[in-house]
Protein backbone atom coordinates (compact mmCIF):
# COMPACT_ATOMS: atom_id res chain seq x y z
CA UNK A 1 0.00 0.00 0.00
CA UNK A 2 3.05 2.23 -0.29
CA UNK A 3 1.58 4.13 -3.22
CA UNK A 4 -1.45 5.20 -1.21
CA UNK A 5 -1.54 8.70 0.20
CA UNK A 6 -2.98 8.60 3.66
CA UNK A 7 -2.89 10.95 6.63
CA UNK A 8 -3.44 10.49 10.35
CA UNK A 9 -5.10 13.23 12.44
CA UNK A 10 -6.00 13.60 16.09
CA UNK A 11 -9.76 13.29 16.61
CA UNK A 12 -9.89 13.62 20.39
CA UNK A 13 -8.16 12.66 23.64
CA UNK A 14 -8.51 8.94 22.83
CA UNK A 15 -8.94 8.74 19.07
CA UNK A 16 -6.98 9.12 15.85
CA UNK A 17 -8.54 9.22 12.40
CA UNK A 18 -6.87 7.84 9.29
CA UNK A 19 -7.85 9.41 5.97
CA UNK A 20 -7.30 7.20 2.91
CA UNK A 21 -8.40 9.60 0.17
CA UNK A 22 -10.86 12.29 -0.80
CA UNK A 23 -13.46 10.11 -2.52
CA UNK A 24 -14.61 6.57 -1.76
CA UNK A 25 -13.82 3.82 -4.24
CA UNK A 26 -13.43 0.05 -4.28
CA UNK A 27 -9.67 0.14 -3.62
CA UNK A 28 -10.04 2.47 -0.63
CA UNK A 29 -12.95 0.42 0.72
CA UNK A 30 -10.78 -2.66 0.61
CA UNK A 31 -7.79 -0.90 2.22
CA UNK A 32 -10.03 0.27 5.05
CA UNK A 33 -11.48 -3.21 5.55
CA UNK A 34 -8.00 -4.77 5.68
CA UNK A 35 -6.54 -2.10 7.96
CA UNK A 36 -9.54 -2.47 10.28
CA UNK A 37 -9.05 -6.24 10.49
CA UNK A 38 -5.27 -5.86 11.03
CA UNK A 39 -5.60 -3.26 13.80
CA UNK A 40 -8.28 -5.27 15.56
CA UNK A 41 -5.62 -7.97 16.01
CA UNK A 42 -2.48 -5.88 16.44
CA UNK A 43 -3.51 -3.17 18.92
CA UNK A 44 -4.81 -5.61 21.53
CA UNK A 45 -6.63 -4.74 24.72
CA UNK A 46 -5.91 -0.99 24.59
CA UNK A 47 -8.17 -0.79 21.53
CA UNK A 48 -11.66 0.42 22.43
CA UNK A 49 -13.32 0.59 19.01
CA UNK A 50 -12.82 1.07 15.27
CA UNK A 51 -15.16 3.02 13.00
CA UNK A 52 -14.56 2.34 9.32
CA UNK A 53 -16.37 4.69 6.95
CA UNK A 54 -16.29 5.91 3.32
CA UNK A 55 -12.65 6.97 3.14
CA UNK A 56 -11.56 7.02 6.78
CA UNK A 57 -11.01 4.86 9.81
CA UNK A 58 -11.45 6.17 13.37
CA UNK A 59 -9.26 4.35 15.90
CA UNK A 60 -10.41 4.71 19.52
CA UNK A 61 -7.98 3.59 22.27
CA UNK A 62 -7.65 3.62 26.04
CA UNK A 63 -5.56 6.74 26.82
CA UNK A 64 -4.82 5.52 30.35
CA UNK A 65 -2.84 2.58 28.96
CA UNK A 66 -1.26 3.95 25.79
CA UNK A 67 -0.82 7.22 23.91
CA UNK A 68 -1.27 8.58 20.41
CA UNK A 69 2.39 7.97 19.48
CA UNK A 70 2.04 4.23 20.02
CA UNK A 71 -1.26 4.10 18.15
CA UNK A 72 0.20 6.09 15.23
CA UNK A 73 3.03 3.57 15.02
CA UNK A 74 0.54 0.67 15.05
CA UNK A 75 -1.46 2.32 12.26
CA UNK A 76 1.66 2.89 10.12
CA UNK A 77 2.64 -0.75 10.58
CA UNK A 78 -0.85 -1.89 9.62
CA UNK A 79 -0.77 0.26 6.49
CA UNK A 80 2.60 -1.10 5.40
CA UNK A 81 1.70 -4.71 6.18
CA UNK A 82 -1.59 -4.84 4.28
CA UNK A 83 -1.47 -5.14 0.52
CA UNK A 84 -4.52 -4.60 -1.59
CA UNK A 85 -3.48 -3.80 -5.15
CA UNK A 86 -4.21 -7.26 -6.52
CA UNK A 87 -7.01 -7.95 -4.12
CA UNK A 88 -9.19 -4.93 -4.59
CA UNK A 89 -12.19 -7.09 -5.45
CA UNK A 90 -12.13 -9.01 -2.19
CA UNK A 91 -14.68 -8.76 0.56
CA UNK A 92 -17.56 -11.21 0.72
CA UNK A 93 -20.23 -11.05 -1.97
CA UNK A 94 -23.73 -11.04 -0.49
CA UNK A 95 -26.86 -11.29 -2.61
CA UNK A 96 -29.97 -9.69 -1.16
CA UNK A 97 -33.41 -10.60 -2.55
CA UNK A 98 -35.78 -7.72 -3.31
CA UNK A 99 -39.47 -7.69 -4.11
CA UNK A 100 -39.64 -4.65 -6.42
CA UNK A 101 -43.19 -3.43 -7.03
CA UNK A 102 -45.38 -0.44 -6.52
CA UNK A 103 -46.97 -2.02 -3.43
CA UNK A 104 -43.54 -2.61 -1.85
CA UNK A 105 -41.77 0.42 -3.36
CA UNK A 106 -44.06 3.46 -3.27
CA UNK A 107 -41.48 5.76 -4.94
CA UNK A 108 -40.72 3.44 -7.87
CA UNK A 109 -43.11 5.15 -10.30
CA UNK A 110 -42.16 8.72 -9.39
CA UNK A 111 -38.44 7.88 -9.56
CA UNK A 112 -38.96 6.34 -13.01
CA UNK A 113 -40.91 9.44 -14.12
CA UNK A 114 -38.25 11.83 -12.85
CA UNK A 115 -35.47 9.91 -14.59
CA UNK A 116 -37.39 9.37 -17.84
CA UNK A 117 -37.31 5.58 -17.48
CA UNK A 118 -39.86 2.81 -17.17
CA UNK A 119 -40.34 1.10 -13.80
CA UNK A 120 -38.90 -2.09 -15.32
CA UNK A 121 -35.76 -0.21 -16.38
CA UNK A 122 -35.25 1.23 -12.87
CA UNK A 123 -35.55 -2.28 -11.40
CA UNK A 124 -33.12 -3.71 -13.98
CA UNK A 125 -30.53 -0.96 -13.47
CA UNK A 126 -30.65 -1.29 -9.66
CA UNK A 127 -29.72 -4.98 -10.02
CA UNK A 128 -26.90 -4.45 -12.54
CA UNK A 129 -24.43 -2.85 -10.14
CA UNK A 130 -22.23 -4.66 -7.66
CA UNK A 131 -22.27 -2.30 -4.66
CA UNK A 132 -19.66 -1.75 -1.94
CA UNK A 133 -20.54 -1.43 1.74
CA UNK A 134 -18.96 1.99 2.34
CA UNK A 135 -20.15 2.64 5.87
CA UNK A 136 -22.48 1.40 8.59
CA UNK A 137 -24.17 3.91 10.86
CA UNK A 138 -27.21 6.22 11.23
CA UNK A 139 -29.03 3.34 12.96
CA UNK A 140 -27.96 -0.15 14.10
CA UNK A 141 -27.31 -2.22 10.98
CA UNK A 142 -27.85 0.57 8.44
CA UNK A 143 -25.33 -0.09 5.61
CA UNK A 144 -24.55 2.62 3.05
CA UNK A 145 -24.02 0.98 -0.36
CA UNK A 146 -22.48 2.68 -3.36
CA UNK A 147 -22.45 3.66 -6.01
CA UNK A 148 -25.85 3.76 -7.61
CA UNK A 149 -25.89 4.06 -11.42
CA UNK A 150 -26.20 7.73 -12.39
CA UNK A 151 -29.31 6.87 -14.46
CA UNK A 152 -31.33 6.04 -11.31
CA UNK A 153 -29.54 8.32 -8.79
CA UNK A 154 -32.25 10.44 -7.22
CA UNK A 155 -32.40 13.19 -4.56
CA UNK A 156 -34.02 12.54 -1.18
CA UNK A 157 -37.73 13.28 -0.71
CA UNK A 158 -38.56 16.91 0.05
CA UNK A 159 -40.48 15.74 3.11
CA UNK A 160 -39.13 12.64 4.87
CA UNK A 161 -41.60 9.88 5.74
CA UNK A 162 -42.53 9.40 9.39
CA UNK A 163 -42.46 5.63 8.96
CA UNK A 164 -40.29 3.65 6.59
CA UNK A 165 -40.88 -0.10 7.09
CA UNK A 166 -38.11 -2.55 8.01
CA UNK A 167 -36.60 -4.11 4.89
CA UNK A 168 -37.32 -1.09 2.67
CA UNK A 169 -34.83 -0.90 -0.21
CA UNK A 170 -34.10 2.72 -0.96
CA UNK A 171 -32.06 5.16 -3.03
CA UNK A 172 -30.67 8.58 -2.08
CA UNK A 173 -28.34 10.28 -4.55
CA UNK A 174 -25.75 7.66 -5.53
CA UNK A 175 -26.33 5.54 -2.44
CA UNK A 176 -28.67 2.64 -1.78
CA UNK A 177 -29.57 0.84 1.44
CA UNK A 178 -31.95 -1.56 3.16
CA UNK A 179 -33.64 -0.07 6.26
CA UNK A 180 -32.89 -2.55 9.09
CA UNK A 181 -35.78 -1.42 11.30
CA UNK A 182 -38.84 0.81 11.00
CA UNK A 183 -37.73 4.44 11.20
CA UNK A 184 -38.34 7.90 9.77
CA UNK A 185 -36.51 8.38 6.48
CA UNK A 186 -36.25 10.50 3.36
CA UNK A 187 -34.85 8.01 0.85
CA UNK A 188 -36.79 6.87 -2.26
CA UNK A 189 -38.38 3.48 -1.58
CA UNK A 190 -38.21 1.00 -4.48
CA UNK A 191 -38.83 -2.42 -2.92
CA UNK A 192 -38.67 -4.66 0.14
CA UNK A 193 -36.00 -7.15 1.21
CA UNK A 194 -37.26 -10.07 3.35
CA UNK A 195 -33.83 -10.74 4.93
CA UNK A 196 -33.17 -9.18 8.35
CA UNK A 197 -30.33 -6.64 8.13
CA UNK A 198 -29.87 -6.46 11.89
CA UNK A 199 -30.80 -9.07 14.46
CA UNK A 200 -29.33 -8.72 17.96
CA UNK A 201 -30.06 -12.40 18.65
CA UNK A 202 -28.02 -13.92 15.81
CA UNK A 203 -24.29 -14.22 15.20
CA UNK A 204 -23.30 -12.35 13.11
CA UNK A 205 -25.90 -9.70 13.80
CA UNK A 206 -25.61 -8.32 10.26
CA UNK A 207 -25.28 -10.09 6.87
CA UNK A 208 -22.72 -7.48 5.67
CA UNK A 209 -19.74 -5.52 6.95
CA UNK A 210 -17.80 -2.54 5.63
CA UNK A 211 -15.79 -3.57 2.56
CA UNK A 212 -18.19 -6.34 1.48
CA UNK A 213 -19.90 -6.38 -1.92
CA UNK A 214 -23.65 -6.56 -2.36
CA UNK A 215 -25.88 -7.49 -5.29
CA UNK A 216 -29.66 -7.22 -5.38
CA UNK A 217 -31.78 -9.91 -7.05
CA UNK A 218 -35.46 -9.53 -7.87
CA UNK A 219 -37.90 -12.01 -6.34
CA UNK A 220 -41.64 -12.39 -6.87
CA UNK A 221 -44.39 -11.48 -4.45
CA UNK A 222 -44.85 -15.20 -3.66
CA UNK A 223 -41.12 -15.70 -3.00
CA UNK A 224 -41.13 -12.60 -0.78
CA UNK A 225 -44.04 -13.93 1.29
CA UNK A 226 -42.48 -17.45 1.41
CA UNK A 227 -39.41 -15.88 3.01
CA UNK A 228 -41.61 -14.37 5.73
CA UNK A 229 -41.58 -10.96 4.11
CA UNK A 230 -44.23 -8.59 5.45
CA UNK A 231 -46.07 -6.18 3.17
CA UNK A 232 -46.94 -2.78 4.66
CA UNK B 1 -35.10 -12.23 41.24
CA UNK B 2 -36.79 -9.61 43.36
CA UNK B 3 -35.00 -6.37 44.09
CA UNK B 4 -36.23 -2.82 44.01
CA UNK B 5 -39.69 -1.75 42.80
CA UNK B 6 -40.24 1.45 40.80
CA UNK B 7 -43.11 3.46 42.33
CA UNK B 8 -42.53 6.64 40.27
CA UNK B 9 -39.99 6.66 37.44
CA UNK B 10 -39.35 10.43 37.45
CA UNK B 11 -38.74 12.48 34.32
CA UNK B 12 -36.15 10.18 32.72
CA UNK B 13 -34.51 7.35 34.62
CA UNK B 14 -32.33 4.90 32.71
CA UNK B 15 -30.30 1.83 33.60
CA UNK B 16 -26.68 2.63 32.74
CA UNK B 17 -23.47 0.69 33.13
CA UNK B 18 -20.17 1.82 31.60
CA UNK B 19 -21.60 1.44 28.10
CA UNK B 20 -21.40 -0.74 25.03
CA UNK B 21 -17.97 -0.95 23.38
CA UNK B 22 -16.49 -2.45 20.23
CA UNK B 23 -19.78 -2.32 18.30
CA UNK B 24 -19.48 0.92 16.33
CA UNK B 25 -18.82 -1.14 13.19
CA UNK B 26 -22.43 -2.38 13.25
CA UNK B 27 -23.72 1.11 14.02
CA UNK B 28 -24.21 0.83 17.79
CA UNK B 29 -23.36 3.82 19.96
CA UNK B 30 -21.78 3.45 23.42
CA UNK B 31 -24.49 4.81 25.70
CA UNK B 32 -23.30 4.78 29.30
CA UNK B 33 -23.35 7.49 31.97
CA UNK B 34 -23.35 11.17 30.93
CA UNK B 35 -21.42 12.11 34.12
CA UNK B 36 -18.87 9.30 34.34
CA UNK B 37 -17.25 10.56 37.50
CA UNK B 38 -20.50 10.67 39.47
CA UNK B 39 -21.34 7.19 38.10
CA UNK B 40 -17.97 5.82 39.23
CA UNK B 41 -18.28 7.34 42.71
CA UNK B 42 -21.76 5.84 43.13
CA UNK B 43 -20.35 2.36 42.48
CA UNK B 44 -17.33 2.88 44.71
CA UNK B 45 -19.55 4.08 47.56
CA UNK B 46 -21.37 0.74 47.35
CA UNK B 47 -18.11 -1.28 47.18
CA UNK B 48 -19.08 -2.28 43.64
CA UNK B 49 -16.84 -3.08 40.71
CA UNK B 50 -16.58 -0.31 38.11
CA UNK B 51 -18.84 -2.07 35.59
CA UNK B 52 -21.94 -2.41 37.80
CA UNK B 53 -25.19 -1.02 36.39
CA UNK B 54 -26.70 2.02 38.13
CA UNK B 55 -29.70 4.25 37.55
CA UNK B 56 -29.11 7.57 35.80
CA UNK B 57 -31.88 9.91 36.97
CA UNK B 58 -32.28 13.09 34.92
CA UNK B 59 -33.86 16.06 36.73
CA UNK B 60 -35.27 13.76 39.46
CA UNK B 61 -38.69 12.71 40.73
CA UNK B 62 -37.81 9.04 41.33
CA UNK B 63 -39.52 6.95 43.99
CA UNK B 64 -38.52 3.34 44.75
CA UNK B 65 -39.49 0.64 47.22
CA UNK B 66 -36.95 -1.92 48.38
CA UNK B 67 -37.79 -5.62 48.64
CA UNK B 68 -34.32 -6.57 49.88
CA UNK B 69 -31.65 -5.92 52.50
CA UNK B 70 -28.79 -4.06 50.86
CA UNK B 71 -27.27 -0.59 50.65
CA UNK B 72 -27.44 2.25 48.13
CA UNK B 73 -25.61 5.47 47.30
CA UNK B 74 -26.71 8.47 45.25
CA UNK B 75 -24.23 10.91 43.64
CA UNK B 76 -24.42 13.75 41.12
CA UNK B 77 -26.71 16.80 41.08
CA UNK B 78 -27.85 18.52 44.31
CA UNK B 79 -31.13 16.73 44.94
CA UNK B 80 -33.02 15.92 48.14
CA UNK B 81 -32.80 12.21 48.98
CA UNK B 82 -34.87 10.51 51.64
CA UNK B 83 -35.36 7.01 52.97
CA UNK B 84 -38.75 6.54 54.64
CA UNK B 85 -39.18 10.34 54.56
CA UNK B 86 -36.00 10.87 56.57
CA UNK B 87 -33.55 13.10 54.64
CA UNK B 88 -30.21 11.40 54.02
CA UNK B 89 -26.98 12.59 52.42
CA UNK B 90 -25.82 12.17 48.84
CA UNK B 91 -22.24 10.92 48.22
CA UNK B 92 -22.64 8.35 51.00
CA UNK B 93 -23.98 4.80 51.24
CA UNK B 94 -27.12 3.98 53.27
CA UNK B 95 -28.63 0.67 54.36
CA UNK B 96 -32.02 -0.34 52.92
CA UNK B 97 -34.47 -3.02 54.07
CA UNK B 98 -37.65 -4.56 52.63
CA UNK B 99 -40.44 -1.98 52.59
CA UNK B 100 -38.12 1.02 52.66
CA UNK B 101 -39.23 3.90 50.46
CA UNK B 102 -36.38 5.68 48.64
CA UNK B 103 -37.33 9.08 47.26
CA UNK B 104 -35.34 11.50 45.16
CA UNK B 105 -36.69 15.05 44.75
CA UNK B 106 -35.91 17.42 41.88
CA UNK B 107 -32.38 18.67 41.23
CA UNK B 108 -31.74 22.17 42.56
CA UNK B 109 -28.24 22.41 41.08
CA UNK B 110 -27.04 20.17 38.27
CA UNK B 111 -29.31 17.80 36.40
CA UNK B 112 -28.27 14.15 36.75
CA UNK B 113 -28.04 11.74 39.66
CA UNK B 114 -26.65 8.21 39.84
CA UNK B 115 -28.14 5.63 42.17
CA UNK B 116 -26.04 2.54 42.78
CA UNK B 117 -27.06 -0.52 44.79
CA UNK B 118 -24.65 -3.03 46.31
CA UNK B 119 -23.83 -5.66 43.68
CA UNK B 120 -25.38 -3.54 40.92
CA UNK B 121 -28.64 -3.92 39.04
CA UNK B 122 -28.73 -7.20 37.13
CA UNK B 123 -31.05 -7.03 34.17
CA UNK B 124 -30.34 -9.04 31.02
CA UNK B 125 -27.46 -7.54 29.05
CA UNK B 126 -27.84 -6.55 25.42
CA UNK B 127 -24.53 -6.75 23.50
CA UNK B 128 -22.66 -7.17 26.82
CA UNK B 129 -24.17 -4.07 28.39
CA UNK B 130 -27.29 -3.07 30.30
CA UNK B 131 -26.98 0.55 29.13
CA UNK B 132 -30.25 1.97 27.83
CA UNK B 133 -30.15 3.69 24.43
CA UNK B 134 -33.65 4.95 23.66
CA UNK B 135 -32.83 5.93 20.08
CA UNK B 136 -31.57 2.42 19.25
CA UNK B 137 -34.35 0.65 21.18
CA UNK B 138 -31.60 -1.32 22.92
CA UNK B 139 -30.68 -2.17 26.50
CA UNK B 140 -32.34 -1.33 29.77
CA UNK B 141 -34.62 -3.44 31.93
CA UNK B 142 -36.65 -4.77 28.98
CA UNK B 143 -33.74 -4.77 26.46
CA UNK B 144 -35.77 -2.43 24.24
CA UNK B 145 -34.39 0.97 25.18
CA UNK B 146 -37.37 2.02 27.29
CA UNK B 147 -36.88 4.25 30.32
CA UNK B 148 -38.02 3.06 33.77
CA UNK B 149 -41.80 2.76 34.20
CA UNK B 150 -43.94 2.66 37.32
CA UNK B 151 -44.25 -0.96 38.44
CA UNK B 152 -40.89 -2.09 37.00
CA UNK B 153 -38.99 -4.52 39.23
CA UNK B 154 -35.26 -3.82 39.15
CA UNK B 155 -33.40 -7.07 39.81
CA UNK B 156 -30.63 -6.91 42.42
CA UNK B 157 -29.33 -9.28 45.08
CA UNK B 158 -30.21 -9.35 48.77
CA UNK B 159 -26.85 -8.42 50.31
CA UNK B 160 -27.88 -8.50 53.98
CA UNK B 161 -26.78 -5.76 56.37
CA UNK B 162 -23.77 -3.63 55.39
CA UNK B 163 -20.69 -4.12 57.57
CA UNK B 164 -19.75 -0.51 57.08
CA UNK B 165 -20.90 2.49 55.07
CA UNK B 166 -18.75 4.76 52.93
CA UNK B 167 -18.68 8.51 52.45
CA UNK B 168 -16.86 10.85 50.08
CA UNK B 169 -14.34 12.92 52.12
CA UNK B 170 -15.81 16.33 52.99
CA UNK B 171 -12.84 18.15 51.41
CA UNK B 172 -13.78 16.66 48.04
CA UNK B 173 -17.50 17.07 48.54
CA UNK B 174 -17.25 20.86 48.67
CA UNK B 175 -15.61 20.89 45.22
CA UNK B 176 -18.11 18.67 43.43
CA UNK B 177 -19.88 20.43 40.56
CA UNK B 178 -18.80 23.95 41.53
CA UNK B 179 -16.04 24.44 38.97
CA UNK B 180 -16.95 27.00 36.35
CA UNK B 181 -13.78 26.84 34.28
CA UNK B 182 -13.71 26.64 30.49
CA UNK B 183 -14.26 23.25 28.84
CA UNK B 184 -10.94 21.96 27.51
CA UNK B 185 -10.81 21.05 23.80
CA UNK B 186 -8.31 18.90 21.92
CA UNK B 187 -8.23 20.37 18.41
CA UNK B 188 -8.49 17.79 15.65
CA UNK B 189 -10.47 16.36 12.74
CA UNK B 190 -11.16 19.24 10.25
CA UNK B 191 -9.59 21.94 12.47
CA UNK B 192 -7.53 23.14 9.47
CA UNK B 193 -10.78 24.01 7.68
CA UNK B 194 -11.45 26.67 10.33
CA UNK B 195 -9.32 29.82 9.96
CA UNK B 196 -7.40 31.07 12.99
CA UNK B 197 -9.91 33.92 13.19
CA UNK B 198 -12.82 31.44 13.35
CA UNK B 199 -11.03 29.47 16.06
CA UNK B 200 -10.32 32.65 18.02
CA UNK B 201 -13.99 33.55 17.80
CA UNK B 202 -14.98 30.11 19.10
CA UNK B 203 -12.55 30.14 22.03
CA UNK B 204 -13.29 33.74 23.06
CA UNK B 205 -17.10 33.46 22.97
CA UNK B 206 -19.74 32.37 25.43
CA UNK B 207 -22.19 29.73 24.20
CA UNK B 208 -25.49 28.90 25.82
CA UNK B 209 -26.92 25.40 26.03
CA UNK B 210 -30.20 25.16 24.09
CA UNK B 211 -33.35 23.16 24.83
CA UNK B 212 -32.39 20.77 22.00
CA UNK B 213 -29.84 19.04 24.20
CA UNK B 214 -30.07 15.41 25.18
CA UNK B 215 -27.98 12.28 25.70
CA UNK B 216 -27.05 12.34 21.99
CA UNK B 217 -25.57 15.82 22.02
CA UNK B 218 -25.75 19.36 23.38
CA UNK B 219 -26.69 21.98 20.82
CA UNK B 220 -25.15 25.36 21.60
CA UNK B 221 -26.10 28.88 20.63
CA UNK B 222 -23.68 31.75 20.21
CA UNK B 223 -21.52 33.44 17.58
CA UNK B 224 -21.64 31.34 14.40
CA UNK B 225 -18.35 29.85 13.27
CA UNK B 226 -17.91 28.89 9.64
CA UNK B 227 -15.52 26.29 8.28
CA UNK B 228 -14.19 26.77 4.76
CA UNK B 229 -15.92 23.53 3.70
CA UNK B 230 -19.64 22.65 3.60
CA UNK B 231 -19.56 18.99 4.42
CA UNK B 232 -17.31 15.98 4.49
CA UNK B 233 -17.66 12.29 3.71
CA UNK B 234 -19.36 10.75 6.74
CA UNK B 235 -16.74 9.57 9.21
CA UNK B 236 -16.43 8.13 12.72
CA UNK B 237 -17.37 10.40 15.63
CA UNK B 238 -15.61 10.13 18.98
CA UNK B 239 -16.95 11.15 22.38
CA UNK B 240 -17.07 14.92 22.87
CA UNK B 241 -16.62 15.78 19.18
CA UNK B 242 -17.65 19.36 18.33
CA UNK B 243 -19.47 19.34 15.01
CA UNK B 244 -20.40 22.52 13.18
CA UNK B 245 -23.40 22.31 10.84
CA UNK B 246 -24.16 24.90 8.16
CA UNK B 247 -25.75 27.35 10.62
CA UNK B 248 -22.42 27.64 12.47
CA UNK B 249 -23.89 26.67 15.85
CA UNK B 250 -21.70 23.98 17.45
CA UNK B 251 -23.02 20.65 18.75
CA UNK B 252 -21.04 18.67 21.35
CA UNK B 253 -21.66 14.95 20.80
CA UNK B 254 -22.17 12.82 23.91
CA UNK B 255 -22.89 9.28 25.15
CA UNK B 256 -25.68 8.38 22.67
CA UNK B 257 -24.05 10.12 19.68
CA UNK B 258 -24.45 8.78 16.14
CA UNK B 259 -21.42 6.64 15.20
CA UNK B 260 -20.75 8.44 11.89
CA UNK B 261 -21.61 11.88 10.56
CA UNK B 262 -20.81 14.32 7.77
CA UNK B 263 -20.47 17.75 9.41
CA UNK B 264 -17.04 19.37 9.83
CA UNK B 265 -15.60 19.01 13.34
CA UNK B 266 -13.24 21.30 15.22
CA UNK B 267 -11.97 18.75 17.73
CA UNK B 268 -13.29 17.14 20.88
CA UNK B 269 -14.03 18.22 24.45
CA UNK B 270 -11.95 16.51 27.15
CA UNK B 271 -14.02 13.73 28.74
CA UNK B 272 -13.35 15.05 32.27
CA UNK B 273 -15.13 18.26 31.28
CA UNK B 274 -18.04 16.44 29.61
CA UNK B 275 -18.99 15.26 33.11
CA UNK B 276 -19.50 18.91 34.09
CA UNK B 277 -21.23 19.75 30.80
CA UNK B 278 -23.69 16.88 31.32
CA UNK B 279 -24.78 18.47 34.62
CA UNK B 280 -25.60 21.84 32.99
CA UNK B 281 -29.15 22.80 32.13
CA UNK B 282 -30.45 24.58 29.01
CA UNK B 283 -29.71 28.30 29.30
CA UNK B 284 -26.36 27.80 31.04
CA UNK B 285 -23.40 29.65 29.58
CA UNK B 286 -20.22 27.79 28.73
CA UNK B 287 -16.92 28.56 27.05
CA UNK B 288 -13.97 26.60 25.72
CA UNK B 289 -10.19 26.64 25.73
CA UNK B 290 -7.75 24.67 23.58
CA UNK B 291 -5.27 22.18 25.04
CA UNK B 292 -2.75 19.91 23.36
CA UNK B 293 -3.16 16.15 23.10
CA UNK B 294 -0.25 15.83 25.57
CA UNK B 295 -1.96 18.11 28.10
CA UNK B 296 -5.14 16.06 27.67
CA UNK B 297 -3.21 12.86 28.26
CA UNK B 298 -1.58 14.25 31.43
CA UNK B 299 -4.92 15.53 32.75
CA UNK B 300 -6.53 12.11 32.25
CA UNK B 301 -3.70 10.24 33.98
CA UNK B 302 -3.61 12.69 36.89
CA UNK B 303 -7.36 12.57 37.36
CA UNK B 304 -7.36 8.77 37.30
CA UNK B 305 -4.61 8.61 39.94
CA UNK B 306 -6.50 11.08 42.15
CA UNK B 307 -9.68 9.05 41.80
CA UNK B 308 -7.96 5.74 42.60
CA UNK B 309 -5.93 7.22 45.49
CA UNK B 310 -8.86 8.88 47.22
CA UNK B 311 -9.72 6.97 50.38
CA UNK B 312 -13.41 6.98 51.21
CA UNK B 313 -14.36 7.68 54.82
CA UNK B 314 -15.60 4.57 56.59
CA UNK B 315 -18.66 4.87 58.83
CA UNK B 316 -18.97 1.92 61.19
CA UNK B 317 -22.49 0.63 61.74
Amino acid sequence: MTSTKYSISVAGENALIVYFGKQPNAVIAQQIAQTTAYLRQSIGTVLIDLVPSYASLLVIYNPLETDHHHIRAAIRTALSETTTEQEANQGSLITLPVYYSEESGPDLQSLADRKGLSVAEVIAIHQQTEYRVYAIGFAPGFAYLGEVDQRIACARLATPRQNVPAGAVAIADRQTAVYPAPSPGGWNLIGLCPEPMFNPNTEPTMPVQVGDRVRFKAITREQFLDRNGVLP
Amino acid sequence: MIGIRVIQPGILSLLQDQGRFGLHSIGLTTGGPMDKKAFRWANRLCDNSADCATLEITVGGLSLESEIHSWIAVTGADTALSINRKPVALWQSHPIAPGDRIELGYATHGSRNYLAVAGGFQSQACFNSQSTVTRERLGGLHQDGTALQAGDALPCSDMGQPKHLLRLPSALLSKVGTEKTALRVVLGYQQDAFTSLQKQLFFSSQYSITESSDRMGYRLQGPAIKPAIDGILSEGICLGAIQVPADGQPIVLLSDRQTIGGYPKLGSVLSLDLDRLAQQLPGSQINFKPISIEQAHNALLLDEQQFLNTQLEVIHV
